[in-house]
């Protein structure tokens, strides 16, 4: 799990990652794309990291995109969207 | 004879290469009653939220299969001893596609036990190596087969890789996976014919399997099928020889016969769309969601069968107790209530719930080994293919309705960068 | 109000989930005047579940939890300030330090705070916390990764139950005191309840229930051991007051709105409603702190601690002050989800007022079930305990008001067939 802390050294703005966990039933998708972000604890319970650090965003976006009930939402201050 | 139904003119070969106009109509009713000559009929459920609810419906049961039958041999001590027993075995360890929890999740959880976040993340960079010697293969080539040139090696060499099938006996699946996989197209299921063929090669496979099995118990490798024979889940669950058996060759067949379509039809309609695909050449970052995309344009599985255990009010009719449901994934990928304009290929379309690897229960086990293998695939495809062309189009199909794509792929180029 | 007459300023007071998806639904619906969003903290939205969960586990850091939004830099963001007084008449919001934000449309989106533990120097003692901001959790993590001998969770709500379960799950002893029957009595009743207490058992909880704290030691201004009621004394160095939440309305006080500590009336479309139950067209209320008639429960009033309650009231109220036309009454089904350590339980609709439950699939006993709730003959709710993939064919029951029980024969049913039980409410 990568921490936030680099924020001020002068890396770019990292990701903001919220889950909706009403939606979320635990399909995993997530856990596969991006591996070091999201994880299954016990049956069901979603752990995720709500900040990614900039040079992830390829595996948040694949991540995001597989949701099988799209319950994953990104802010990237770095992309424009 | 019924007339023909609309749920027959899906099966129709003849709307192989183009099935969605008649989805279309089926979208009129959205759940509706085939005749099939049978009281209950069978029923399909063609849009979005009819299949959506149907899926996680626990009225819905996937036990489609019908009982064990295995064909008499003429000898009176197998075909009253041996057969019955045979059966039973059969009966009582289904793969767990066909099954219902509690049964359904045991079996599932050894599997997605085995299928760890790392041996998939091994998975995608093996799959992008495997892609690059694939192509190298055809550099000087001015036509290819993307069926049997990519899409059908690719992933049959990962999933072999994956279960530690030994690579000499690879070529032996060809046959079995392509004479299996005719268990998830509904006509099968009524054929005695294709019923003795499925009895006669399931046997083959299984015999395979289980000497592989023994091996992996004297030789444990890193591979899924010696966790799977070796190893417990957290919970203490292990399966039995028989449901390991039944759920490898579920796993091998599904490797074999369900990314190769994605793949080809991944080509295809890029091929299609050139300048989606002259995106994904410039940004190979696109690659995720057109993938997405695909699985709602072109799914691999364009549908899936169920059994009602209780009647179901669904979308203003009552589909009774004990009838046949088809949930017609492809046509509610196509459900305009849903997705606005949708026989439009479009990968910027925003939140994309498509229902290409089904939903809830058995949401498809392999959807990441899937994703991963179709990026590495079209992503090299458009990097590497110079001017590609298709050169029938459309292509010749393989025959299955519900396990759907082309059976060759012909492409013209220039080369192979 | 007419849309895009951009003359007219929006504010909203509160700077959480409710109050940010309404500032992104107004700018979406096409509200382009200016916009102001003014917090008690000083802080950017934040995400409040993780606070309770990992967090506390030192798995991520409490500023991490800063919320994904879609606000561009045309949104104005007071900080760190509190608004004390509301003035309808001048539309005018007077905040502590004195300066004032003049409004032409308001969303009340001002939440809840910890219930304080109610004897205040007892409360103030070290070692003795609550649990609701990114501060408070900070602090507790803090405290946790000191290793203390001993952690007293008072309050088997969803947050103590969560604390106490996370407790366990970094090795801490944790001791639940509850003076109901069973920890989440009072939203699942106490069938349900002790499913979820022999949960909690089985991960080393030290489960009190039918006890109450009567006072907290002081040592040396160290809280060092809890009294309760019964005369046992619990040792510990962490006690976390989970004693539920108390709504930020006194603001309020003297605006001629209809609101109390229960919350601030709203009518069926979103807005507030004055002291003689007249709708003030410029004000909208949504989240924690929105009382208001639910279509699904006979218009009965409630206020709702959800979160995905404050992501969908926040957005119909943010489409409402923008001059969107409602497509009819709020009516979002009430959901929420809580993970306790890695057990997840998952609920549709409201059970409040259920006379009966009945376990329809998997098995109670083994950790992973569904209960539906009926009252009168009607499913009204369902929850989850690790079966997450059920609950929306039952919040599709709920949702049409179905028949309860569910009759028929599915897949998963309990070995012993549906069981229907006294839910056991207060």
């Amino acid at each position: 799990m990568s921490t936030p802390a680099d924020a001020s050294s002068g890396s770019p703005p990292g990701l903001r990652v919220c889950v909706d966990l009403n939606l979320c039933q635990a399909y995993a998708q997530c856990c596969y794309a991006a591996p070091r972000h999201f994880r299954i604890e016990g049956h069901e319970a979603l752990f995720y990291d709500p900040a990614p650090a900039a040079q992830d965003r390829a595996d948040i976006e694949r991540a995001r995109v597989a949701c099988p009930v799209q319950a994953i939402r990104v802010e990237d201050p770095g992309q424009a969207s | 004879m019924p007339d023909a139904t609309l749920l027959d003119q899906v099966k129709d070969f003849a709307n192989r290469a183009d099935p969605y106009p008649v989805y279309a109509k089926l979208r009129q009713h959205p759940v509706s009653r085939q005749d099939d000559g049978t009281e209950a009929g069978t029923w399909v459920a063609s849009t979005h939220g009819t299949i959506a609810s149907l899926l996680q419906d626990p009225r819905v049961s996937s036990e489609t299969l019908p009982p064990a039958d295995r064909p008499r041999t003429g000898n009176p001590l197998t075909d009253l001893i041996v057969k019955p027993l045979k059966d039973w075995m059969m009966d009582r360890h289904r793969v767990f596609i066909f099954r219902d929890p509690p049964d359904h999740d045991v079996l599932r959880a050894s599997v997605m036990h085995q299928f760890s976040r790392e041996r998939i993340q091994a998975m995608r960079v093996r799959s992008e190596r495997l892609v690059a010697d694939l192509l190298d293969e055809k550099r000087d080539a001015r036509e290819i087969d993307a069926v049997d040139d990519l899409a059908y090696p690719l992933p049959v060499t990962v999933i072999c890789e994956l279960f530690g099938v030994p690579r000499e006996d690879e070529p032996k699946f060809h046959g079995w996976a392509t004479q299996l996989a005719t268990a998830l197209e509904p006509d099968s299921l009524s054929d005695t014919e294709i019923r003795a063929a499925n009895s006669r090669t399931f046997d083959a496979i299984g015999g395979y399997m289980a000497d592989l099995i023994k091996d992996k118990r004297r030789h444990p490798q890193d591979d899924m099928l010696s966790g799977l024979a070796n190893e417990s889940t957290p919970t203490g669950a292990k399966m039995g020889d028989y449901d390991l058996i039944a759920t490898s060759i579920l796993m091998l067949v599904a490797g074999h016969e369900t990314t190769v379509n994605l793949i080809t039809n991944g080509l295809l309609t890029l091929l299609r769309h050139p300048d989606e695909l002259e995106r994904l050449r410039r940004d190979p970052g696109r690659a995720p969601r057109l993938i997405e995309e695909l699985l709602r344009y072109e799914p691999p599985v364009q549908f899936r069968t169920r059994k009602t255990l209780s009647a179901i009010d669904i979308a203003g009719v009552t589909i009774p107790e004990g009838a046949d449901l088809v949930l017609l994934l492809a046509s509610g990928n196509r459900d305009a209530a849903v997705f606005p304009d949708p026989d439009r290929f479009d990968p910027d379309r925003a939140g994309i719930r498509h229902l290409g690897f089904g939903g809830s229960l058995h949401y498809c086990v392999g959807a990441p080994l899937a994703r991963f293998e179709a990026e590495a695939a079209l992503t090299a495809l458009a990097g590497r293919l110079k001017a590609p062309r298709l050169i029938e189009d459309p292509p010749p199909y393989r025959s299955g309705a519900a396990l759907r794509g082309p059976e060759h792929l012909r492409v013209a180029i220039d080369g192979i960068a | 109000m007419a849309q895009g007459s951009t003359t007219e300023r929006a504010v909203v007071v509160g700077a959480g989930l409710a109050a940010l998806r309404g500032a992104e639904a107004m700018r979406a619906a096409g509200f382009t005047g200016p916009l102001t969003l003014v917090g008690a903290e000083p802080y950017r939205p934040y995400d409040r579940p993780p606070l309770s969960k990992h967090v506390l586990a030192g798995e991520i850091r409490a500023d991490a939890t800063t919320l994904p939004s879609s606000l561009g830099a045309d949104v104005e963001w007071q900080l760190g300030r509190s608004v004390t007084r509301l003035d309808r008449e001048s539309r005018t919001l007077h905040r502590a330090d004195g300066g004032t934000v003049p409004y032409d449309r308001l969303l009340i989106a001002t939440g809840t705070r910890a219930r304080p533990w109610p004897n205040p120097h007892e409360g103030r003692l070290s070692g003795v916390f609550t649990l609701r901001g990114r501060d408070d959790a900070a602090a507790l993590r803090a405290a946790l990764a000191a290793g203390p001998r001993r952690v007293l969770v008072i309050g088997a709500g969803f947050i103590g139950c969560e604390v106490a379960s996370l407790c366990r799950q970094l090795g801490l002893p944790a001791t639940l005191v509850e003076p109901g029957p069973t920890p989440l009595g009072r939203v699942l009743g106490s069938t349900v309840g002790a499913f979820i207490g022999a949960i909690l058992e089985g991960r080393g909880v030290d489960l009190r229930h039918g006890s109450e704290v009567e006072w907290l030691e002081d040592e040396g201004g160290r809280f060092v051991r809890a009294h309760l009621t019964d005369g046992t004394r619990i040792d510990a160095d962490v006690a976390v007051i989970a004693l539920g939440a108390v709504r930020n309305t006194e603001w309020l006080d003297g605006s001629g709105l209809s609101a109390d500590p229960g919350g601030v009336d709203c009518d069926a479309a979103g807005f507030v409603l004055d002291t003689d139950g007249q709708p003030d067209p410029r004000i909208a209320a949504a989240g924690d702190v929105a009382r208001f008639p639910h279509p699904l429960y006979g218009g009965r009033r409630v206020a709702l601690e959800h979160w995905s309650h404050a992501v969908m009231q926040g957005i119909h109220a943010g489409q409402l002050l923008a001059g969107a036309k409602p497509e009819g009454p709020y009516a979002g089904l009430p959901t929420f989800w809580s993970t306790q350590g890695d057990v997840v339980i998952k609920s549709a609709g409201l059970t409040e007022g259920a006379d009966a439950v009945a376990f329809t699939q998997g098995e109670p006993g083994s950790g992973r079930f569904i209960a539906v709730y009926g009252r009168a003959g009607r499913c009204i709710a369902a929850v989850s305990v690790d079966s997450a993939r059920w609950l929306p064919a039952y919040a599709e029951l709920v949702a049409a008001g179905a028949p309860f029980p569910p009759q028929g024969a599915a897949a998963d049913r309990p070995s012993k067939g549906i069981m229907v039980l006294a839910p056991g409410f207060p």
